[in-house]
């Protein structure tokens, strides 16, 4: 198992370099300067065959702009993505489209995700009318295979998106991003628009697609118990740059960056006579237009220094690839 | 493929699907159960059946011919012959509003399905591309929509010549740019939903998004512009065949004939009120159907 592991981490699935994402802001007619928002900034991760990253932040830190960009929905500035070796970002529109079946993306709002003028069966059947040449029963065929294995009555073969709940749109969703056997998914929040009791179906079957298609996730989230439970490895980003990348078991256990730790204070405690010092950021987000110099998070920490507003912090290996962008973590591991 | 179980019996489960009792409902079935509610829209939608109609078959229902010219009876007062009475010359009033239907709800129809095509191609070019393109082509219809409409109209009527084909045009080209801005506001809507990002997340096509997504979500506004342009189109036709830019005699139009019964108002008035009548009528019923079409597709009354 180890052995098998070291080996998927040679060869990883996708490389993610320096990618960044500038979205161009308007600054007056007559100005010259132009202002950018770093939704994106200079992020590089790598995501191995079969395995869940999980991508934490809060709200505005650039996390479903990551998503989108690495499978170009959204174009980024600059950077390279690495997909099984190949340079993904070089493709051209036609090459482009046909690599597309190796990922796919799940959506966060199961509502405007799929078409209200199309069947379920239409909606299923759309990347295999793109990506393959398959006859009609050919494509029925599968089609109410992959009904059944997310778990929708193939009776609703004809029915049309609105007649369904929330959980069930997920499903079709989902079934439709599977149909084509991709490599990697990206999860835009897929659960974090569905109840609570729902959230545990989509997670649960995502996790068994996982176990038995082996396709990486992507897995996108502001939720911390649903990262918990569904990644290997997480990472915290904050303001477009990851501030923490840990095994999941390093990042709960031995969190090292004082945003992470903030996140986690904040998860409530079903226990009533443990008691946990709560963390809390004071201020808003600061707006990515015109980020905070040095540490884009010293105007929120409680461990803030001169050298924080001075000098950004390098995203530094701490062992075991538990990787964190702080200034203060070195003392706290050789302590 | 291990995942996938197989099915031993696809066959029957295959017809289970087929023939499942549960009833499903499409948009449009909806729609048209609550179109069917609304009395009134129904009412005009059959009087527009009835217009059609009697477009279609008006050489059968006409007592006359409507260029007859019987000179024994010029400007005949209603009788058992002539119900509506004649005109100046002799012709049966009745016979040329009948014509008249026909040359009316055509040029509307069709000058608004031209004026249809030209405004939901560039509309959702200008929509779905963006940038340059789309700043090219609103610079265009801004153009097109700063003119009067009625003089825009008659400088090309004068400038092309008159004649039933280049009235078809006329009207076209001044009311695309409505349809357009509509279509390409839809469009530039539908374009950030998540399903076009999903399809374009497989792979497809720029026109295929166009063709499968943007389309068919953007057909009941397309539906509802053509129901409620086409009396508009049919004002734009009787004003300026009134102002004999349209239509020709002898050929009967409602608006050449309010035009050539001027001056005989004062004692001959119902050769002139009764083609007014019939645009009246035509129009009404088109635009409350038009209306109601509306409401019936409008998904925001879904529930």
């Amino acid at each position: 198992m180890e052995n098998k592991k070291e080996e998927t981490k040679k060869v990883p699935l996708l490389q993610v370099r320096n990618l960044k994402k500038w979205f161009p802001s308007k600054s007056g007619v007559f100005s010259r300067k132009k202002a950018y928002i770093k939704a994106v900034n200079d992020i590089s991760f790598d995501v191995g065959y079969g395995e869940t990253i999980g991508i934490v932040g809060e709200s505005g830190c650039g996390k479903s702009t990551m998503g989108r960009s690495v499978l170009r929905l959204i174009e980024p500035t600059s950077g390279e993505i690495i997909f099984e070796g190949k340079d993904f970002m070089k493709l051209k529109d036609a090459e482009l489209r046909k690599s597309r079946s190796e990922m796919q993306i799940i959506f966060q709002d199961p509502y405007a995700s799929l078409d209200p003028r199309m069947t379920v069966g239409e909606i299923i059947a759309e990347p295999l009318d793109i990506q393959t040449n398959l006859s009609k029963e050919e494509k029925r065929e599968k089609i109410l295979k992959v009904m059944e294995v997310v778990g929708l009555n193939p009776k609703y073969y004809n029915r049309y998106p609105h007649e369904f709940s929330g959980g069930q749109r997920q499903r079709i969703g989902i079934a439709r991003a599977i149909i084509l056997g991709p490599k990697l998914i990206v999860c835009d929040e897929p659960v974090s628009a569905l109840d609570v009791s729902v959230q545990a179906q989509v997670i649960n079957l995502l996790k068994k697609l996982q176990k038995d298609m082996g396709m990486a996730y992507l897995f996108i989230s502001h939720d911390l118990s649903v990262i918990k439970h569904i990644s290997d490895r997480v990472i915290v980003m904050y303001l477009g740059n990851i501030v923490e990348i840990a095994d999941k078991d390093d990042l709960y256990n031995n969190t090292l960056h004082p945003y992470t730790k903030a996140l986690l204070s904040s998860i409530p405690i079903a226990a009533r006579n443990v008691k946990r010092e709560k963390i809390i950021m004071e201020g808003d987000l600061p707006s990515p237009a015109n980020p905070p110099s040095g540490c884009v998070f010293h105007t929120r920490c409680y461990m803030a220094q001169d050298i924080c507003s001075k000098e950004a912090p390098k995203l530094v290996d701490y062992g075991n690839g538990h990787k964190c962008a702080c200034h203060f973590c070195k003392n706290k591991v050789t302590e | 493929m291990k995942i996938f179980r197989f099915f031993t019996k696809q066959k029957e489960f295959e017809q289970e699907v087929l023939s499942s009792d549960i009833e499903y409902s499409s948009y449009y079935k909806d729609s048209f159960k609550r179109l069917k509610k609304n009395k009134v829209a129904m009412f005009c939608a059959v009087v527009i059946v009835l217009l059609i109609l009697i477009a279609i078959f008006a050489p059968l229902i006409c007592p006359y011919d409507p260029t007859h010219q019987d000179y024994a009876a010029i400007l005949s007062p209603p009788s058992a012959k002539h119900l509506l009475g004649t005109d100046e010359y002799g012709r049966d009033i009745l016979s040329r509003i009948i014509y008249g239907t026909r040359i009316s709800l055509s040029i509307g129809v069709v000058a608004q399905i031209l004026a249809s095509i030209i405004g939901v191609a560039l509309g959702a070019i200008a929509g779905y591309f963006g940038g340059i393109v789309d700043t090219i082509i609103s610079r265009i219809m801004e153009v097109f929509a700063a003119f009067p409409d009625l003089i825009f109209a008659m400088a090309i009527m004068t400038f092309m010549g008159k004649g039933v084909l280049n009235l078809f045009v006329a009207l076209g080209l001044l009311t695309w740019v409505r349809t357009a801005r509509l279509i390409r506001g839809s469009v530039m809507q539908l374009k950030e939903k998540e399903y076009v990002e999903a399809s374009k997340a497989s792979g497809a096509t720029s026109f295929r998004i166009i063709m499968k997504h943007l389309f068919p979500n953007s057909l009941s506004t397309i539906i509802v512009l053509v129901t409620l342009g086409i009396p508009n189109a049919i004002m734009y036709e009787a004003s300026l065949s009134f102002l004999g830019l349209g239509v020709q005699p002898p050929a009967p139009s409602w608006g050449n004939m309010i035009s050539a019964a001027q001056p005989y108002i004062s004692y001959r008035s119902l050769y002139s009120v009764m083609p007014g009548v019939a645009i009246m009528i035509t129009v009404i019923a088109f635009n409350i159907f038009g209306d109601g079409l509306r409401d019936a597709l409008d998904p925001k009354l879904r529930t």
